[in-house]
């Protein structure tokens, strides 16, 4: 081949097309959403598909106490509003509000996971409802327990970035990554909404 | 090659496949005989092509159509493929690029409906057929059998000729000719599948789920079927044979399963003390005889000795196969879930003797 | 100048010690060497996978055959299944992306390079514990042995009530760990192409195989993640007693069945997608013809993805659903036909009119078209319900699907490994042993499992270990067993080709192929940069504007 022919040659009619190129970070957070979300589809579909179907032990209408987990609701729903407003806070570089609303958002998350073990002690302790006790119980804790799962990798996240915060390493430069991470916990959310309704609205 | 000719060639080559696919598949399908006398008590026939069923032969009809619409897609595709390699080869005196050509709505168009044409087609044809094979309400007037698959063999319950109570047997289903036979399919265990070829396409059987499937024989004979679901160590030797008989025939045999296994005479020592042994031993844990024993997880043995087989088609059964058998069934069908009881040459004498008894 | 000069680059790496080599292959993040390391363990697990099957054929070239016990066959297919789709063509194909895409279009490196290492270092972890099952896992006997559940380990099988000891948990925790692999690398492949794309790379000029690899992406991202979740409730139900297939608690093992469908057929197409990427552009290239019917190939390709997440219960028409639902399955198998045979008429309407050279890249190319036309009409076959009821789960599927992934698939990763081998590593590969090879494939490939579809027909279920004698079966599974034969001549063959021109076959220069992609614009191998300077294309076939400026493709775009 002709040693002239390499990429730097290569100018042909400069393109008057305009390319559609996303940031990095989006596309691929996006992605991890799309694949996450692929994963609780599949143990939404296996709690839907379950309902009614266990033959003994405890009922879903007899043991779910619903005024705790609407407590709980309310307070991991706040926390998407309260980390947006540590992200407005990051982009304006005013890094005591971003430490301030991130602390809050964590403290909120803090609280779902307290209520939640709260929530699960008593249906253990007062109902002796577990994984394996019948396939509410399976399908129950499976589900509810992966969203927490979710809930706790995502606090290890915004915890991370709070200690970063608070020794000074998270700057304005910064705020389109914990955009990212932002976006990641308002996934967090919304699969609460859709959990929510599977388990405590349709399933109950 | 002009397309006159190529046309040709390929009715041609069409009419070939399907000539040498209808004589592969379909001649000598009266000829193959299952003679139970002979080693090779599981061979036979099991061409689906070869339908002794009304089901199945609805497939077959559709089998055909859907063949020849392939084999024709099959042949003008590969021929046109064919003609493109030796007809736009690079050739010695070539020189310089081909015109290139982006594309051409027409025919992007027409090799997009032409499928659409066909598989509707195709579509119309297969729901058609859907609904004569997959029937949802037992046929009127059909013997009702219930199936359990087992690792690794199968249990039948059909109804007394009274209706009072129910036969067991097992691995051997007899039907009557030309009366609907309709199957209800439990699983104990895992996932099988049921498939008796020449009757009817296969239904899985499935635990916690009931599926039903069914066949009429048309004429009388042994067809053979087999698990065709992975069911684990043994899925190769669960062997199935439907041995389709006349009515007066099966109706004979029904009241020869009806009843209890003869009594032991007096001067049948060795057959009463192996009776005893079945009942000291794990064996009555296990296989059920009529008055005698109510072990569930193997087959009813109230009459053994009226089957063909042994360890759902993995030996003819004979004294010495039984023998060999209840000696070690590892050796017979390695895996299987009966375990060699290490029994010394006179209990093993003594349990043969009264199996051989359960007629 | 970008042309690497061997002379100098070999005794370069020969001066470093083997440590430290193998180091910084470990250590790596740049694409070039995760892809190629990923296609190199591909190889090795396909040549394992082989043997496999060699194993099987030999226990059924006769009837009642005693080569090997019925518990070891059941590894063997277990583990050839699982190895061939998920160690073999998985981490080839998203290799060959991994490796290609960052070239072909125009950038320095994939979007996330430490993800894309992790990825690969997660699928070699994975099949590592699939493959120590065979020394470490205890089995249905307390041996050690591999899991024997089958490829698609339907439940309640894999229960611990009938798969006792943890020879099925390695499958498990083996395929999950490398699924996720497998997902980092599908997010890094969808970010790569929509983000990193050279100036003037529009979407629609993007060569082909990188629309097959974002759809690929796509899918992995949405199938993968369903195996994964269907895994995490067998693990559930293994370890803590949950009853998500426990059929003795009211569990329902169909709900197994449509889960692993929902991520299995979507998983076939992640399988021939990018083998259908490779034709794209080896047909073009060795036919001197553009592609017949670019934005045509792109909606096809998007139809194929958005069907095949609607057709998983053609694989359980024999399980018992109603009429209706078996209709409906049947109805969208049908229309996957549709998309899937434009792809074929193009290619075929690519060549004719060309000035086709039929190299090894080229032969293997054909050779897809010729056998996956095949696959997939008997693939039609098998859609018809009733039909599928006596061919499903027989031999005659067997068949088929090793037409449609080994014709279809394996074929194309060949011609992709013969066309761009000469990119990755500056050498040709020999054409002469290409050719030999290709002969030897075809026909064994051919012998192998053209016979398979008769014994289908003749009533012979899929894995069974042994089959009766006198049933009509034993000619045709002698003839597949010798066609295993042919195929491991090829095989050898091929490495024998590899190891050839690795250590002296011809220099390739940029662009032994006259290629008109991106790929071919930089040396062979590449720098680690990939491009001196950024590229700047107005088509998709760069090099045809440069080498034909007085009729480039831009002014055709409209056609496109």
């Amino acid at each position: 081949m002709n040693a002239s022919m390499n990429a730097g040659a290569i100018h042909a009619r400069q393109s008057t097309v305009r390319q559609w190129q996303p940031s990095r970070g989006k596309v691929g957070m996006v992605c991890l959403i799309a694949a996450e979300s692929c994963i609780f589809l599949t143990f939404v579909v296996a709690y839907l598909f379950y309902i009614g179907k266990s033959a003994t032990g405890p009922q879903p209408k007899d043991v779910i106490e619903m005024p705790l987990v609407i407590v709980n609701t309310i307070a991991l729903l706040s926390s998407s509003f309260t980390v947006v407003m540590a992200v407005k806070a990051l982009e304006r570089k005013a890094s005591r509000a971003f430490l301030g609303w991130l602390g809050v958002t964590i403290a909120l998350g803090l609280w779902f996971i307290g209520g939640t073990a709260w929530e699960w002690k008593g249906l253990m302790e007062e109902d002796g409802l577990y994984l394996g006790t019948n396939l509410f119980g399976t399908t129950f804790y499976s589900l509810v327990g992966l969203h927490l799962l979710h809930v706790v990798v995502g606090l290890t996240m915004l915890g991370l970035v709070l200690i970063l915060g608070a020794l000074g390493f998270v700057r304005g430069k910064h705020a389109h990554a914990f955009d990212m991470l932002s976006w990641y916990w308002h996934f967090v959310d919304a699969v609460w909404i859709v959990v929510f309704t599977t388990v405590y609205v349709i399933g109950r | 090659m002009s397309t006159r000719t190529l046309f040709c060639f390929s009715i041609l080559v069409i009419a070939c496949i399907l000539e040498c696919a209808q004589c592969t598949f379909d001649v000598g399908s009266d000829t193959v005989v299952c003679a139970p006398e002979t080693a090779a008590i599981n061979a036979g026939d099991l061409n689906i092509f070869h339908p002794a069923s009304p089901p199945a032969r609805e497939i077959r009809e559709l089998a055909w159509l859907v063949l020849g619409i392939c084999a024709v897609i099959f042949v003008i595709v590969e021929g046109v493929l064919v003609w493109a390699i030796i007809r736009y080869r690079k050739r010695m005196a070539d020189a310089g690029e081909p015109v290139q050509v982006f594309g051409s709505n027409p025919i992007e168009l027409a090799w997009t409906v032409i499928p659409t044409i066909i598989v509707f087609v195709l579509a119309l044809a297969t729901l058609r057929t859907i609904r004569e094979v997959q029937l949802t309400e037992p046929p009127e007037g059909s013997l009702h059998v219930d199936v359990i698959g087992h690792q690794w063999w199968w249990e039948f319950r059909l109804p007394t000729l009274n209706g009072e109570g129910t036969i067991i047997t097992a691995n051997e289903l007899i039907v009557p000719v030309g009366r609907p036979i309709w199957l209800s399919l439990h699983s104990a265990d895992v996932i099988h599948s049921w498939w008796v070829p020449r009757m009817n396409g296969k239904t899985d059987v499935i635990p916690n789920h009931i599926n039903h499937t069914w066949f009429q024989a048309d004429m009388p004979g042994i067809f053979l079927g087999q698990c065709a679901e992975y069911c684990g160590t043994q899925h190769a030797n669960m062997l199935i044979r439907v041995h389709a008989v006349p009515t007066a025939e099966f109706e004979a045999w029904c009241v020869a399963q009806s009843l209890p296994p003869s009594l032991l005479t007096e001067s049948e020592t060795t057959a009463h003390s192996g009776r005893d042994l079945f009942l000291e031993l794990a064996c009555m844990n296990c296989h059920a005889i009529d008055g005698v024993s109510n072990g569930a997880f193997g087959p009813n043995l109230t009459h053994l000795m009226s089957r063909t087989t042994i360890g759902a088609g993995a030996a003819i059964l004979n004294p010495q196969t039984l023998r060999a058998w209840v000696d070690d069934p590892q050796n017979l069908k390695v895996g299987c879930n009966m375990p060699s009881l290490k029994l010394d040459p006179n209990q093993l004498d003594s349990i043969v003797a009264y199996l051989l008894t359960l007629k | 100048m970008t042309t690497v000069d061997q002379t100098t680059a070999v005794p370069d790496e020969v001066r470093r010690t083997f440590g430290a080599r193998v180091h910084a292959w470990v250590v790596s993040v740049d694409h070039k060497r995760l892809g190629m390391m990923y296609v190199g363990f591909g190889l090795c697990f396909f040549i394992v996978g082989g043997i496999e099957a060699a194993l099987m054929r030999a226990q059924l070239a006769q009837a009642a055959g005693k080569i090997v016990d019925p518990a070891t066959f059941n590894q063997l297919f277990t583990m050839h299944g699982t190895t061939m789709v998920f160690l073999v063509g998985m981490p080839i194909l998203l290799g060959m992306g991994n490796y290609l895409i960052p070239l072909m279009v125009g950038a320095r490196d994939m979007a996330f390079p430490r993800l894309n290492a992790f990825g690969l270092w997660l699928f070699v972890f994975g099949a590592g514990l699939l493959y120590y099952s065979y020394i470490g896992a205890q089995g249905l006997y307390g041996t050690s042995a591999a899991p024997d559940v089958g490829w698609f380990a339907y439940a309640p099988l894999t229960s611990k009530t009938f798969s006792p000891g943890n020879s099925t948990d390695y499958w498990i925790l083996g395929i999950m760990v490398s699924g996720f692999g497998s997902i980092t690398t599908a997010i890094n492949l969808v970010a790569t192409i929509l983000v990193m794309r050279c100036p003037g790379m529009t979407l629609m000029r993007m060569p082909l195989l990188c629309w097959m690899m974002l759809i690929v992406g796509m899918l992995v991202i949405l199938a993968i993640p369903v195996l994964t979740g269907a895994q995490a409730m067998l693990l559930l139900d293994r370890f803590l007693g949950a009853h998500f297939f426990d059929t003795q608690n009211g569990g329902s093992a169909l709900l197994w069945q449509h889960l692993f469908w929902f991520f299995g057929h979507p998983e076939v197409y992640i399988l021939v997608l990018p083998a259908f990427g490779f034709l794209n552009e080896v047909i073009p290239v060795f036919s001197r013809k553009v592609i017949f019917g670019y934005s045509l190939m792109v909606a096809a390709t998007v139809a194929i993805a958005f069907i095949s997440v609607s057709v998983w219960a053609h694989h359980m028409f024999s399980v018992g659903m109603s009429p209706e639902i078996n209709s409906f399955f049947a109805a969208t198998t049908f229309l996957i036909a549709i998309p899937t045979g434009i792809k074929i008429f193009t290619w075929m309407g690519t060549m004719i009119g060309g000035k086709i050279r039929f190299e090894t890249p080229m032969l293997c190319a054909t050779a897809f078209i010729g056998l996956f036309t095949f696959g997939g009409l008997t693939g039609i076959m098998l859609a018809v319900v009733p039909f599928d009821w006596q061919l499903g789960d027989s031999y005659f599927v067997v068949g088929h699907f090793h037409y449609v992934l080994f014709g279809g698939t394996v074929f194309g990763i060949f011609s992709g490994i013969f066309y761009w081998f000469p990119k990755a590593t500056g050498r040709l590969l020999s054409e002469t042993l290409g050719k030999w090879f290709f002969w030897f494939l075809l026909v064994g490939f051919n012998l192998t499992f053209f016979p398979m579809h008769i014994s289908g027909i003749l009533g012979m279920p899929r894995r069974i270990y042994m089959y009766q004698p006198d049933r009509g079966l034993e000619i045709w599974n002698l003839l597949s067993s010798i066609g295993v034969i042919f195929q491991g001549v090829a095989v050898a063959l091929f490495v024998w080709n590899v190891i050839r021109s690795l250590r002296n076959g011809k220099p390739a220069g940029n662009n032994p192929w006259n290629a008109w992609t991106l790929e071919w614009a930089t040396s062979s191998p590449p720098p680690d940069w990939n491009f001196d300077q950024v590229p700047t294309v107005g088509s998709a076939r760069p090099l045809w504007d440069q080498q034909n400026p007085q009729d480039p493709d831009s002014r055709h775009e409209e056609h496109l």
